[in-house]
């Protein structure tokens, strides 16, 4: 069992002891431990269970790369799952709950899993859940639903804020071991602009943990004194507790601070994302130790060795008493004599190589250790925790020579470079046969924008693990001038790739080898997986689900390949590896959103008159960035009630729409007139001065794209309204093609949309309402319809366009947006006597469906052309071009069968659904009923006191008076007559007045 | 994420700041241009895994189009000019050779 030595930690503080619970149980830890060495110090070796057996699970790693140790962390809205408690710093307070299991971590239910496994190999579920199909939705959805998810989901609103922060940078050098800090050295001192990140809360890896000297000084004495001296450089950045999660095009560089996960509630954002634009990246990101493969490997106390090192050295905490060492390496034995150092037993040290005589090896032997050279583990003892070893012969096939009591098992298989940076942009690898490790490719680097190398790998992430030879690496890549730091270490002897244990280990012992403890994949899934056919790597990661848990395989990946590979009998390179993809480790979804969330997702647009609506009402109604007023509520009025007392107060009285949010696009200039007869359908350059023309624009595939009202400023401008979420899109199509077609034209936009408030004034009492303010002529006579003039109106300056949406008398008045609220509130209180009344944006969809008006968007979905909606007498006849009048002129498009539009009654009066389909005769090629029309607008009409719909019909226009079927929910059908989409005053009495 | 120098002002902007438009150098057909010229013009692209010629406007930035030569694969920048370029300018089309030997020109 593990626990807190007497002495000894460097990242603890023995005076600052902090206290925390795991499953309700209270627990002791000391400031500088992290989640992890404070379970393991207060003897907690067993922390989770795995997700597919259910099996119990300890810490096996120290840092970014443990797959078991995962835990719920916190409470209420600061409850997050799946926290790995090696990169969870241990604050006061912290309240951790153990996951995967039912009903408690001692006991669970789910273990029986474990008893079965052999009948849950890969693939179990592609293979199992197949037949009969009635199970799955009622059978084995629920039971997988229920077993699945790893760690429990958030039930409240995350209490934290988070954020975004933006850097530039020469040179970002990401992490802080010796490496890093040697090339953020030499960069400082060439006076480039350094950014040096590290993910953990301290600098300097591995060095310190192994005894290393530079420089004659020790590890953490230099990188100590480095710090400071880059820390007073002006052009050094140093950020701890930052995690480079991706690297993207052109030096993109995405990394995540975790500022406050160590002091919850202390009111800074919990994590903040950078986003770098990096001249050039130095990934000195280190190596990740793998683990061997043998039976029982991942029993709680079996550890990687280089994290039982880090345990005793850095925190204080003995894995077990008594720590049985398996390498294939002279590294491990550093273990070895950290452990004695502390004063715990090393029973023995089983190298599966033939001899071990390097000088760490000796130097383990020196104190009285038995080193077992050409052995190996046949499996581990115990359930819960370990109890012991087999030990046997590596070459042969697993019998036990001997049984060695110990209570931890500290494994290392050789080492792999943290490549993950290095290859998210393209930057390939490869094999190096002596280290069994693959490592970045010099010559096939990811390149930026000039096509240069944009990541340059260091030290032990550049397949270099010599400390002396890492500084020398890490000092010229970053451009050092002079001399490196020089280091001395052990000189380690050859390391012999190791991937099952022993060799010749059959069937039993191989099902009991986890490859991936986190979804508990083992050799003998991936052997299956090759003998099913998965030859390709990502194939078999995908059907075996190697590498695909939170921890994305970073100590199972390379160790899984070649466990394919020998059973594809080809060589490891040919295997090749899965692709590397950001995160490097998980962020937060909160670090995603930033900000943006609650009200400001995203940017809100207000009208001039958005605060008089809110007070008085207004329902609202998204529309692009705007909210509009769906309609204005009134106190015990329902949503429907509202629109149709708008509609019946338009028709009698008079009606006030906010129309501010209409697109209005100044076209100007000697070529302006041509421009927009390309632009529009109908001739928009012989519109008189001082009229108004309705038009439509296509897209170059000739289907309709925006309408709106034209109208000739003067002899060189034209306004060009256009739809509420048009306007910007709008904008945007002009100036592309007046610069990159026709740029020898003299026309100049200009988006005012903002500049203007508009108020629609509809209905028979408008024309008073507009003499009550007085100032300008609006009668008949002197302002017809589709005409406009501009003057003083009740003290307001404004241009009025006499044109009508609602089929009511309209004046559309547009006044400067800074005066807006005041003319609103000037026309309600002058129209108090004459009925006035605001409507919202439903009762102008009814109105304009009464009169068989289009709407973009409802009529038209991108498939539409003009004259599916008969709206031939806006298309001119005497252009030779405008943009869509090639595409309407293919076969398909002048078809007679195309779908038209028409107005659809109800034979009962009912109200179609909306998007509902005209069933014709017969089936299609896929035995699907055929149709013959939909519906595109459809409204309770308060006006004619029944529904009203418009829809697109299969020769329409030539089938009046023809009933069809709508077949609804249910099997329901609703009967519709074919009729003209023009329901209300047919000839126009009433707007032209 | 991209970045491209704006040829109009200067700028080195970020992707976040473009948008995209697609092929360029296109030759617009209208009315009274055949079946095969005209879907040429609207829908057939030549989508290249090397070089290729592209449209991009400066939206949140000066507004303008402006071109660019880039190599779809490794995402090298070769240059960007002005949206009013009836071909690329001959001194970027010799750095692409150069850079690019077998490159097959812009058409």
């Amino acid at each position: 069992m593990s626990t807190r030595l007497s002495k000894g930690g460097r990242l603890i503080d023995r005076t600052k002891p902090l206290s925390f619970t795991f499953n309700g149980r209270r627990m002791k830890g000391y400031h500088g431990d992290t989640l992890a060495s404070a379970l393991l110090g207060a003897g907690q070796t067993m922390v989770g269970r795995s997700f597919k057996y259910h099996r119990p699970r300890g810490v096996m790693a120290s840092g970014a790369e443990e797959p078991n140790a995962l835990v719920g962390l916190g409470q209420g809205g600061r409850f997050e799952p799946n926290q790995r408690t090696t990169t969870t710093e241990l604050f006061e307070g912290a309240e951790t709950i153990s996951q995967n299991h039912w009903p408690s971590l001692e006991f669970d239910i789910g273990a029986i899993n474990n008893k079965v496994a052999r009948f849950l190999p890969a693939g179990f579920y592609y293979k199992t859940f197949m037949f009969p199909r009635f199970a799955w939705k009622h059978v084995f959805e629920p039971i997988v639903r229920q077993s699945a998810g790893l760690g429990k989901v958030p039930q409240h609103r995350d209490e934290d804020r988070y954020e975004y922060a933006y850097a530039f940078a020469d040179v970002v050098i990401v992490g802080g071991g010796i490496a890093g800090i040697a090339s953020a050295l030499a960069a400082g001192r060439a006076g480039k602009r350094v950014w040096l990140i590290e993910q953990s809360a301290h600098w300097g890896g591995r060095a310190v943990v192994d005894g290393v000297q530079i420089d004659g000084q020790d590890a953490g004495d230099w990188v100590k004194n480095a710090i400071e001296t880059l820390g007073k450089m002006a052009n050094v950045t140093l950020r701890g507790r930052t995690m480079a999660a991706g690297l993207y095009d052109h030096g993109y560089l995405l990394a995540y601070e975790r500022i406050a996960d160590h002091t919850p509630g202390d009111g800074r954002p919990r994590h903040r994302l950078w986003r770098i634009r990096a001249g050039h990246v130095v990934t000195a990101t280190g190596a990740i130790e793998r683990p061997l493969s043998f039976a029982g490997n991942d029993i709680p106390g079996v550890m990687l060795a280089s994290a039982v090192r880090d345990y005793v050295v850095n925190w204080g905490v003995s894995p077990g008493d008594r720590t049985v060492i398996v390498t294939n390496s002279d590294d491990a034995y550093r273990t070895a004599l950290a452990l004695l150092d502390a004063g715990l037993v090393v029973p023995a040290v089983i190298d599966a190589r033939p001899e071990a005589k390097g000088e760490l090896p000796e130097a383990v032997r020196a104190r009285g250790v038995r080193v077992l050279a050409g052995h190996g583990i046949a499996k581990v003892k115990g359930g819960k925790e370990v109890t012991g070893v087999s030990v046997c012969i590596q070459a042969g096939e697993g019998a036990e020579i001997e049984s060695i009591a110990c209570d931890a098992v500290a494994m290392s298989g050789g080492w792999s470079p943290v490549v993950h940076l290095w290859s998210h942009c393209g930057g390939k690898l490869l094999w190096d046969e002596a280290q069994a490790m693959f490592r970045p490719d010099p010559k096939r680097p990811a390149t930026g924008d000039d096509g240069a190398a944009m990541v340059t790998a260091v030290g032990a992430a550049n397949g270099i693990l010599t400390p002396h030879e890492i500084l020398a690496d890490a000092h010229r890549a970053a451009g050092g001038t002079g001399t490196a730091p020089g280091a001395v270490a052990a000189v380690e002897a050859p390391m012999q790739p190791v991937w099952i244990m022993p060799q010749g280990a059959g069937p039993a012992l191989r099902m009991k080898m986890w490859l991936d403890p986190q979804n508990d994949v083992k050799v003998s899934d991936v052997q299956l997986a090759a003998r099913e056919g998965y030859e390709s790597v990502e194939h078999t990661k995908r059907y075996t689900t190697l590498g695909m848990a939170t921890d994305q395989g970073k100590i199972s990946n390379i160790n899984g390949l070649a466990v394919l590979s020998d059973a594809l009998s080809q060589a490891i390179p040919a295997t090749g590896t899965t692709t590397f993809r950001p995160p490097y480790t998980p962020i937060s979804m909160g670090a995603i959103a930033g900000e943006a969330r609650g009200e400001i997702f995203q940017p809100l647009r207000r009208t001039p008159m958005h605060g008089w609506h809110e007070t008085h009402g207004a329902h609202w109604e998204p529309v692009g960035q705007w909210r509009r007023a769906y309609c204005y509520l009134r106190s015990g009025e329902g949503v429907h009630d509202a629109v149709n007392r708008e509609i019946r107060n338009t028709r009698n009285a008079v009606g006030l729409l906010d129309a501010s949010t209409l697109g209005k696009i100044i076209v100007k200039g000697p070529d302006a007139g041509r421009f927009l007869d390309m632009l529009y359908t109908n001739l928009m350059s012989t519109l008189p001065v001082g009229k108004c023309r309705y038009g439509l624009m296509c897209t170059e595939n000739g289907f309709l794209s925006d309408d709106g009202v034209v109208v000739r400023l003067t002899e060189d401008t034209w306004l060009c309204h256009t739809t509420t979420g048009g306007a910007e899109r709008i904008h945007g199509w002009m100036e592309d093609w007046l610069q990159c077609e026709w740029w020898d034209w003299k026309v100049y936009t200009a988006n005012v949309t903002e500049e203007y408030a508009q108020v629609a004034v509809a209905g028979p009492n408008a024309r008073k309402l507009l003499e009550k303010l007085g100032g300008m002529d609006v009668s008949k006579e002197a302002f017809p319809a589709m005409e406009w003039r501009e003057g003083t109106l009740g003290g307001f300056r404004a241009r009025i366009y006499r044109i009508s949406f609602s089929g009511e008398l309209s004046y559309e008045v547009a006044v400067p947006a800074s005066e807006g609220l005041a003319f609103w509130e000037a026309l309600l209180k002058a129209g108090e006597a004459l009925g006035v009344m605001p409507y919202g944006t439903e009762a102008m969809h009814i109105m304009r469906a009464e009169k068989g008006f289009i709407m973009i968007g409802d009529e038209t979905d991108g498939t539409v052309i003009p004259q599916d909606l008969n709206l031939q007498w806006a298309i001119s006849k005497k252009k030779d071009d405008y943009l869509g009048k090639r595409a309407q002129e293919r076969k398909h498009m002048v078809d007679p069968d195309r779908w038209k539009l028409v107005g659809l009654e109800t034979l009962d009066g009912s109200v179609i659904p909306d998007g509902a389909y005209a069933a014709a005769e017969g089936v299609n090629a896929n035995g699907q009923r055929n149709m013959q029309g939909r519906v595109t607008s459809t409204y309770f009409s308060p006006t004619l006191g029944k529904g009203i719909a418009m829809g697109l019909v299969k020769r329409g226009p030539d089938r009046m008076g023809e009933v069809l079927d709508f077949p609804v929910d249910n099997g329901k059908v609703v009967k519709a007559r074919i009729v003209d989409p023009v329901f209300f005053d047919k000839d126009g009495e009433k707007q032209n007045v | 994420m991209l970045t491209l120098e704006c040829p109009y002002c200067g700028v080195k902007a970020e992707e976040t700041e473009l948008t995209a438009g697609g092929e360029a150098h296109l030759k617009r057909y209208g009315p009274g241009s055949s079946d095969e010229d005209f879907e040429s013009y609207l829908f057939v692209r030549k989508n290249p895994k090397g070089v290729h010629f592209e449209r991009w406007r400066h939206a949140y930035g000066c507004g303008k189009w402006f071109l660019a030569a880039r190599c779809t694969a490794t995402l090298e920048v070769f240059g960007t000019y002005p949206a009013q370029s009836k071909e690329p300018p001959a001194e970027l089309q010799a750095k692409i050779r150069a850079k690019r030997p077998n490159w097959e020109g812009y058409r």
